[in-house]
């Protein structure tokens, strides 16, 4: 590649030849690494404004959470159990994808694909745990559009991991696959991370506020 | 598996001399067989040509520029004379709304941000198309189709009558019953994740699109103003998607956030609306600042004074920009500490400002600009921009904030900034870039009469409201009795109005007579020194021949003589080059989409699951699976281009 009759030879002017470079590159190098982590600004900015609207509507009332039990801790905390241990599973994914390993890409695939299922499900029965309708009071109205845009970020990201474990199943498994399981396993991390806090929120502020 | 061990030794990106084994003539066909998009009804749908995509979305814009324009008028009329009954209330509720509505969402960031970046920014980093064009595609129609919901919703007379900004409880279930408040809000998903795709799609090409050699210290600083502005995008508008998805949900499924009888906040939506909302204002007016330096550089013959200075002075706006946002809340009775606090971030905005005047100033000292209908705009800016920006100095004191607030003063005011800030630069930039768009000039003759005319009309309509406002009229009246002594600054505000619209259909004339009849223009009608006048008017499918590299800031004018091009990409298939973030050396190859009709099949999934939640949420979870069809459909790989891909792909070394 490169030299073939598919390139661009000018005539006599001086030249930067680029046939040379790579085309499957991961991580900050990839455009689409950077078009991820700027869907990260935006999500993780929406979260934040989230919690910060939790908290000013803290400061309306005296009562926390007002006249409504605490969430029950039991799907909420199982999950965020589950969400640490899936950094595992997905750090392995992520380098077998980078290594360009398609065996252990499709392990490492079916593998997440079964911890998203069991995040999901575990998420239907958080719902019912918050203790309080959407519609009883604005805690109520927080807590549980906190709790649905973490979910929305999960059942997306739970999609995306099994268009790519199909795909990886599927031959041939060329290069920029590889980038997107890779930047897939990125997003996982962010899907992960964000749940921290607003677990604390959703679970622990409730008790201690 | 494994990555080529051999690459690390390959990977030259020293300058060598090549020699020719094709002319330009055979190149020149053979990337426009590759990076042409399919033509007629359905190509049209199917095209995500950057320039197509920015066309459109200039020519949208400009429409609704003109149907915003008309409401204007129409309240013009009404308000020429005391206790007109040429609109009823309701109608004139509507109207407003709409004005306000259209201008900001539909009209001033669709412009000013997502149509001119993505029609220029990547021409002036020298890359053959935007970062995820698919992505590009999807955004336009997104955006179109938010926007025909809101007119067809206006003309069913079910058009939203809650002002721009929807305050609650006013826009809440009790006292907006009915849909109207419904299609506003969800007018502003559209929007906005228009907008968002836009910001993500220009920081990626900005950092890692641009031409060998154009290090961030040498990008063009209208190129900067769009990624500070992509910036501010993505920071400030999730803050309006939360707050009117809020809104859309305390009146459909009875959420309880603005209810303070249960616990919630009417004040917590005006925190997170103007957190977004001022912000807001510099996204529409930091591009325009972007626009000023191109035209002014390229006026003045001469590389622009204190680039530092000017870039640093956009990213200052851009952050103090977001410290500003309880100064529009003044009214609320809000802790006097804390308004002070906003009274100092509203004055200190004045420093950045000044800063670029300045710059601008000492650019053009001693040089002659070249006075043509741009430079005319960018001058008629300075004059209308400092007036706004007087007035601001003074509505971000308190006390008199408090006085003239929700009067006229306040709609002289940001009329000033807003027409002056963006409305100046954007009439400047069409004039400076229209011959790159289309291949001809526009009659400088019609350009001075469109500009002299909007000067003297926007004056004559905008300056008498400062009085009324301060003589205690009230914004958003439809009528006032003839003993308040309002009414001759009305009827020269309504005149204002017809001059402008004269001046605006001279434009359009203009625009329609010199797309067939004006001057040829050539690559470079103005002799100007950034990378899109490297290239010929309109540039091909492809953007340039021959990826160019960057020696300084003015790429055109810094050129060495015997400027390196870079040579290697495919043209077979649409290779595009990938260069690093600080100093844009080439970093590796990546090929980018064809053109798709997957795109627009998302966005109407899309447009039916944002209008079916406007009835009932169960639109959220149903609508939900055609996109996630259509966006898989999008995403899906041919078997064959995999393969071919597959045979030739070569894999990075791991890195240290």
């Amino acid at each position: 590649m490169g030299t073939g009759s598919n390139t661009s030879h000018p005539r006599d002017r001086i030249a930067l030849d680029v046939s040379v470079l790579p085309d499957v590159v991961f991580g900050h190098r990839s455009l689409i690494w950077l078009g991820t982590v700027g869907m990260m600004a935006i999500e993780g900015t929406m979260f934040a404004i989230l919690i910060a609207t939790y908290f000013f509507l803290r400061t309306r009332t005296t009562d926390w959470p007002p006249g409504v039990s605490n969430p029950a801790l039991t799907f909420g905390t199982l999950n965020l159990i589950v969400f640490l241990l899936s950094a595992f599973p997905n750090q392995w994914t992520k380098k077998a994808a980078e290594k360009g390993d398609v065996a252990k890409s499709r392990i490492g695939l079916l593998i997440m694909s079964a911890v998203a299922l069991i995040n999901m499900a575990l998420r239907v029965f958080e719902f019912p745990s918050l203790n309080c309708g959407w519609d009883s009071n604005a805690y109520g109205s927080a807590i549980w559009m906190l709790l649905g845009l973490h979910t929305v970020h999960l059942v997306t990201d739970a999609f995306d991991t099994f268009v790519l474990t199909a795909l990886s199943f599927r031959d041939p498994v060329e290069g920029r696959r590889f980038m997107d399981i890779s930047e897939n396993g990125e997003y996982w991390y962010f899907v992960l991370l964000t749940w921290i806090p607003i677990y604390f929120v959703i679970y622990i502020v409730p008790r201690i506020l | 598996m494994t990555p080529d061990p051999n690459i690390s030794e390959e990977r030259l990106t020293h300058v060598e001399v090549e020699h020719a084994t094709d002319d330009d003539a055979t190149l020149h066909q053979r990337l426009d067989k590759t990076w042409s998009d399919p033509s007629g009804f359905i190509g049209w749908f199917k095209q995500v040509n950057h320039r197509s995509i920015g066309k459109r979305y200039i020519v949208t814009a400009f429409i609704f520029f003109l149907l915003g324009g008309s409401l204007a008028a129409l309240m013009r009329i009404q308000l020429a004379r005391p206790e007109n009954n040429f609109l009823g209330p309701d109608k004139y509720n509507q109207i407003f709304t709409m004005h306000g509505s259209t201008m900001m969402f539909l009209f001033a960031v669709p412009m000013m941000f997502e149509a001119l970046s993505v029609y220029l920014v990547p021409l002036m980093v020298g890359s053959r198309n935007i970062a995820f064009p698919r992505l590009n595609a999807y955004s336009y129609y997104l955006y179109l189709c938010g926007g025909i919901m809101l007119f067809v919703a206006f003309f069913l007379n079910i058009g939203p009558d809650t002002g721009w900004f929807s305050y609650v409880p006013l826009s809440g279930p009790d006292f907006s019953p009915g849909k109207r408040v419904d299609f506003w809000a969800q007018m502003i998903t559209f929007t906005e994740v228009s907008a968002l795709a836009v910001a993500v799609e220009i920081i990626v090409t900005v950092f890692k699109m641009r031409a060998p050699g154009m290090s961030l210290n040498r990008i063009p600083l209208f190129v900067w103003a769009s990624l500070v502005t992509a910036f501010m995008v993505i920071f400030a508008m999730p803050s309006i998607m939360l707050s009117s998805t809020m809104l859309i949900m305390d009146r459909l499924v009875s959420t309880q956030f603005f209810n303070p009888a249960e616990g919630g906040d009417a004040l917590l939506y005006q925190h997170l609306f103007w957190f977004f909302g001022h912000p807001e204002v510099y996204i529409i007016f930091i591009p325009g600042l972007g626009v000023v330096s191109s035209v002014i550089a390229a006026f003045s013959r001469r590389h622009v004074f204190g680039y530092l200075a000017l870039v640093l002075s956009l990213v200052t706006t851009a952050f103090v920009g977001f410290g500003l946002w309880v100064h529009h809340m003044f009214a609320t009775g809000l802790p006097q500490l804390g308004e002070s606090f906003f009274t100092a971030a509203s004055l200190m905005i004045a420093i950045p400002t000044a800063t670029q005047i300045y710059c601008w100033i000492a650019t053009m000292w001693g040089r002659r600009p070249v006075l043509m209908t741009p430079m005319y705009w960018v001058l008629g800016f300075f004059f209308i921009l400092i007036m706004g920006g007087l007035t601001g100095i003074m509505l971000a004191s308190v006390p008199l904030d408090l006085q003239v607030h929700d009067t006229f003063f306040v709609v002289a005011h940001f009329h000033y900034v807003l027409i002056g800030g963006a409305v100046f630069p954007l009439f400047a930039a069409l004039y400076f870039w229209f011959p790159k768009i289309t291949g001809r000039m526009l009659s400088e003759a019609a350009g001075k009469w469109n500009f002299w005319l909007f000067f003297f009309g926007f004056n004559m309509t905008f300056f008498p409201m400062h009085i009324l406002g301060l003589r205690g009229m009230p914004r958003r009246v439809y009528a006032y009795p003839p003993e308040m002594g309002w009414t001759a600054m009305n009827v020269i505000a309504s005149l204002g109005a017809v001059l402008m619209t004269v001046s605006v259909l001279i434009f359009l004339a203009n625009v329609f007579w010199s797309m067939r009849r004006g001057a040829i223009a050539g690559d470079n009608p103005w002799g100007a020194g950034t990378l899109e006048w490297g290239t010929s008017s309109p540039p091909p499918s492809y953007n340039f021949l021959h990826i160019p590299t960057v020696n300084g800031r003015e790429a055109l004018w810094d050129a060495a003589p015997n400027q390196a091009i870079v040579t290697g990409l495919r043209t077979d298939v649409r290779e595009v080059l990938v260069t690093n973030y600080l100093d844009a050396a080439p970093d590796h190859r990546t090929e980018f989409p064809d053109a798709s009709i997957w795109p627009f099949l998302a966005a109407l999934a899309t447009t039916a699951l944002f209008i079916g939640s406007i009835f009932t949420p169960w639109a959220v979870p149903i609508g939900a699976i055609p996109v996630a069809i259509t966006m898989t459909g999008w995403f899906w790989p041919g078997k064959e281009e995999s393969r071919r891909r597959k045979a030739t792909e070569k894999w990075a070394e791991e890195e240290a």
